[in-house]
């Protein structure tokens, strides 16, 4: 795969964060049309490759192309579509406003925005503040932003933190129709059992990826039997057998 | 930078402050109301006559200036600003939104601020009531981008705060309000001489006294505006695309 077909390519990414090395040195080819899972602990550097994909962190070295362009310039401003961990919205104007507004910064149809709440299961709350929502309701609304102007890439950072299980499924389901209609995303989590779900897995520990494959394909390699088993036989270079039970990370409520 | 962008922040700034109720209420009395405490305070006695000017200067200075700088650090703090920056979003639009929204609630405010003092206060404007207001707006606005530039240097809502007995209290008192400039230091009238407010002192008494021409007026506008527009190319230089 060269730099050209791939959504995101990038090369030697070196990020610093005062004296500690965040990202020490990071290679990465994301394929086009697909759901990729970055999974990892929290802590683990996620955030900050994403924010270098779209832009917004300062790196030290390395070359990072988006799209054909390299990450962050003007270009890319309306095809890739970022969502931030802590949902980037405003609090005190409601759930309608927020999409309108954005709506207009972004060049999108402004019919584009009951489109959104529909899609993003807001509906019941479009007249409400913003931050008289829940906190699953919240990042949905920051995901909807994030949706306007029907992105190429979607970068987003841990979307499905505590949302209830219909809910995760359902938009776990958008996003497995955005890809089929091209789009690219990529999406963080420190769930590990939503990484079946991806087209392909990347697995980061301490700003270093730990493997990049499609789940069959991780699975059959470690000889496991789920991600979270993976993770830790990739970590330990030890069978499933010796590991303890996974569990911890997988309740849904759980934040980074 | 697009017109569209900036009407659209300008008109979101505008519902944020429309929504939250005390906020626009505190923001549209406190100045007239203080205007009046002060000419209550110094009932018959020549005073306010001469202060009441300075008084119209000062009030929509301060209140533009810590919601301006309080309202953009959330901006900073809540991930909207990265957002906004990662979108075809130019740094002028967002400041220049701000500067819109916030001018117009100064020219509203300080409306309220001249009429409670000439109306109800009792203080005699011998010159242009325009010019009055000219002033005054110019000098709210000076506010928002003293504001703007002080929130990017801000980490915190409590640091922020802080900056306004570092950057507004000096102006008030080398401004001549508590003794004219002429009479201060040498060095102290020098610097009083540069600082923005100053001149929104001189021009709103000159006005009040209706004993200079237009000209002398907008020589001190015009000192303002280069002030506001110092301050807000500097404030635009703050906004990064890319953080640490």
């Amino acid at each position: 795969m060269d730099d050209s077909s791939a959504a995101v390519a990038i090369a030697g990414l070196q990020v610093k964060r005062g004296k500690a090395l965040v990202l020490p040195h990071l290679d990465l080819q994301v394929p086009r049309g697909e759901v990729v899972g970055l999974l990892g602990p929290s802590g683990c550097g996620k955030s900050t490759l994403m924010r270098s994909i779209v832009g917004t962190q300062i790196i030290s070295a390395g070359e990072i192309t988006v799209l054909g362009e390299p990450a962050g310039s003007v270009g890319l401003r309306h095809r890739v579509g970022y969502m931030t961990q802590e949902a980037s919205i405003y609090d005190d104007i409601t759930v309608k406003t927020n999409l309108s507004y954005f709506a207009k910064i972004l060049g999108a149809s402004p019919s584009q925005v009951p489109d959104i709440i529909e899609r993003t299961d807001l509906g019941s709350v479009a007249d409400s503040m913003a931050r008289d929502l829940s906190g699953g309701q919240r990042s949905r609304l920051s995901l909807g932003i994030a949706l306007l102007r029907n992105p190429e890439l979607l970068v987003l950072d841990e979307p499905t933190v505590g949302l209830d299980p219909v809910l995760r499924v359902s938009l776990w389901e958008l996003f497995t129709d955005l890809a089929a209609g091209g789009v690219t995303l990529l999406v963080s989590s420190h769930v590990m059992d939503e990484a079946t779900r991806c087209g392909r897995l990347i697995l980061m520990r301490e700003g270093r990826i730990i493997a990049s494959d499609t789940p069959a394909d991780l699975l059959e390699r470690t000889g496991t039997s789920t991600a979270e088993n993976a993770f830790l036989a990739l970590i330990q270079g030890t069978d499933e057998a010796k590991l303890p039970p996974a569990g911890k990370h997988r309740a849904t409520g759980a934040t980074a | 930078m697009k017109l569209s962008r900036i009407l659209a922040t300008a008109a979101r700034v505008l519902n944020q402050v429309r929504h939250d109720h005390r906020t626009l209420a505190l923001l549209l009395l406190v100045p007239a109301l203080l205007v009046g405490l002060v000419a209550w305070i110094f009932t018959d006695t020549p005073v306010f006559a001469r202060i009441g000017p300075a008084m119209i200067a000062l009030f929509p200075f301060i209140v533009m200036f810590l919601v301006t700088s309080i309202a953009t650090l959330r901006e900073r703090r809540s991930g909207t600003l990265e957002r906004l920056l990662s979108l075809p979003m130019g740094k002028a639009d967002f400041i220049l939104g701000y500067a819109l929204a916030f001018g117009l609630l100064a020219i509203v405010q300080t409306g309220i601020a001249v009429g409670f003092a000439v109306w109800v206060a009792g203080l005699e404007v011998s010159g242009n009531v325009g010019l009055l207001f000219m002033v005054a707006i110019a000098d709210a606005l000076l506010g928002t981008a003293l504001g703007l530039l002080a929130s990017a240097f801000a980490h915190s809502e409590f640091q922020v705060v802080q900056f306004m007995p570092a950057l507004v209290f000096p102006q008030i008192l080398l401004g001549g309000i508590f003794l004219p400039r002429e009479q201060l230091p040498a060095v102290l009238e020098a610097i009083g001489d540069v600082l923005p407010l100053s001149h929104a002192i001189d021009a709103l008494t000159a006005v009040a006294n209706g004993d200079t021409d237009a000209g002398y007026i907008w020589v001190r506008i015009g000192f303002i505006a280069a002030w506001i527009f110092g301050a807000i190319i500097i404030g635009s230089l703050t906004l990064r695309r890319r953080t640490p």
